[in-house]
């Protein structure tokens, strides 16, 4: 097992964890995408171009952008609402 | 049910699961020592049959082409399911103008390296997916760096130019073209070779761009329908996100 | 050393099933749910891989007699675009959610009962 393989590996819990463990929507979706990036050095290091070459495009900003976009209706959706209830 | 149920049964569940998941590892033979047959079978087997050099993509394509067919219906369904959930949600009680959308301009920085980007990223993209059988790539991988080049202009800030190339009957219409047309290879299999889904083109020479039966138009029918999907995902999102709406008769 | 793999495999996830049942905001929810959905990527290709094995390319690299396992990177290949779709479908249900119930919270929502 190479050192790379070590290294992304360590990368790749610890930005797991980082994901997991934020509270606020907003930033948990960007370090979802630095979590997409560290997935795409561990799958490099694992000998599988193609899987990484998938990976790139959709964790950077295949998915982010839609929770953004989700995250912004949301709030639009607060702002207009009648505001005789106690949202949140 | 409540945060604290929750909670509760996954501190009572999760030491099980924990215990059976270490078991369970515990039987798996250790990193690198690899005892699978299916594995070396394709690998040695797969340039001399197929005639491509890129086994993953074979796999994905030919010798599993079945799979990839569920795979690319599940990509349809959802597809399909984000459209009715969103779009019965424009025509529900607003009256819908595209005069302004919300999003302000960005720097000219940004807009540049848009600019060059664009090309770059549709080059990149044909040539992965013509290419699926010969090097790493394929229909998934160069549909969605295809689908990329559009979000390009939605970076530099101009969603609304981003409506105007890619309207919704084109990439409507793409995504039908490529579910469609994988179908329909399956059925070329079954006419032309008596087994549905069975390379029915010549093999040619290993290394050529017209090699390996009918892996190129299988990446071509996927790379469009997954190009269609990720740009219906995002202006279906982004329209919702980003437009601003107006009531008939009154302003937000 | 050797089981590494499989040890992040498994926090990867706990943590993310811990990010699933904990979160008072449904976004939290499906962007943990991709958390536990990249913990089977890493399981599936460290079960693939073979020690001072290559990439399973035969072309522009010199051939050599070891190569790791394609099969289980087909399964993470499709995989890997067609959570993200699936997700997305996730979340035009939230959006929804909150337009019916006017809240986020997994907590608050009820069956639908007209």
């Amino acid at each position: 097992m190479t050192v790379l393989q070590i290294v992304a590996l360590a990368a790749v819990a610890l930005g797991g964890g980082a994901v997991a463990l934020t509270s606020d929507p907003l930033r948990q979706t960007l370090v979802l995408g630095i979590f997409g990036l560290t997935l795409v050095f561990l799958f490099f290091a694992f000998q599988a171009p193609d899987v990484a070459l998938s990976e790139i495009v959709v964790g950077t900003i295949g998915l982010p952008l839609i929770v953004v976009a989700t995250l912004r209706k949301i709030a639009e959706q607060e702002r207009t609402r009648p505001s005789d209830e106690d949202a949140e | 049910m409540s945060r604290r149920a929750r909670l509760t049964l996954f501190a009572i569940a999760g030491p099980g699961l924990a215990a059976v998941l270490i078991i369970g590892f515990r039987g798996l033979p250790a990193f690198g020592d690899y005892h699978d047959v299916y594995g070396l079978v394709v690998n040695g087997v797969e340039l001399s049959m197929r005639h491509a050099t890129d086994y993953v993509t074979a796999l994905n394509f030919d010798v599993r082409a079945f799979d990839t067919l569920g795979e690319e219906y599940i990509l349809f369904a959802s597809v399909l399911g984000v459209t009715l959930l969103l779009r019965v949600m424009r025509g529900e009680d607003e009256e819908y103008r595209a005069a302004e959308h919300g999003m302000s301009g960005s720097s000219d920085a940004v807009r540049l390296a848009a600019l060059l980007l664009i090309p770059s990223l549709i080059a990149l993209g044909v040539y992965l997916v013509i290419h699926g059988a010969l090097t790493p790539g394929g229909g998934f991988q160069g549909g969605i760096v295809l689908a990329a080049a559009p979000a390009a202009i939605l970076i530099a800030g101009r969603y609304l130019e981003l409506k105007v190339l890619c309207p919704t009957r084109a990439i409507e219409a793409a995504e039908g073209i490529g579910a469609l047309g994988y179908c329909l290879l399956g059925l070329g299999g079954l006419i032309f070779a008596s087994v549905y889904f069975k390379n029915f083109l010549p093999a040619g020479n290993p290394g050529q761009l017209l090699s390996a039966g009918f892996m190129p138009l299988n990446s071509i029918a996927v790379g469009l329908e997954v190009m269609g999907a990720f740009l219906i995902v995002w202006t279906a999102f982004l329209d919702q996100a980003l437009l601003v709406r107006r009531r008939t008769g009154e302003a937000t | 050393m050797s089981f590494l793999p499989y040890a992040v495999a498994a926090w990867l996830f706990g943590v993310g099933l811990w990010g699933v049942v904990s979160s008072r905001h449904m976004v939290r929810t499906i962007i943990s749910l991709a958390v536990v959905q990249s913990a089977t990527y890493v399981l599936l290709l460290a079960i693939g891989y073979r020690s001072g094995g290559q990439a399973p390319i035969a072309a522009d690299i010199p051939p050599v007699a070891k190569l790791v396992d394609p099969t289980v990177q087909v399964l993470v290949l499709t995989d890997v675009v067609i959570e993200a779709t699936v997700s997305a479908l996730l979340l035009a249900l939230v959006i929804q959610a909150h337009k019916r119930f006017g809240s986020v919270d997994p907590s608050d929502l009820r069956p639908l009962r007209d």
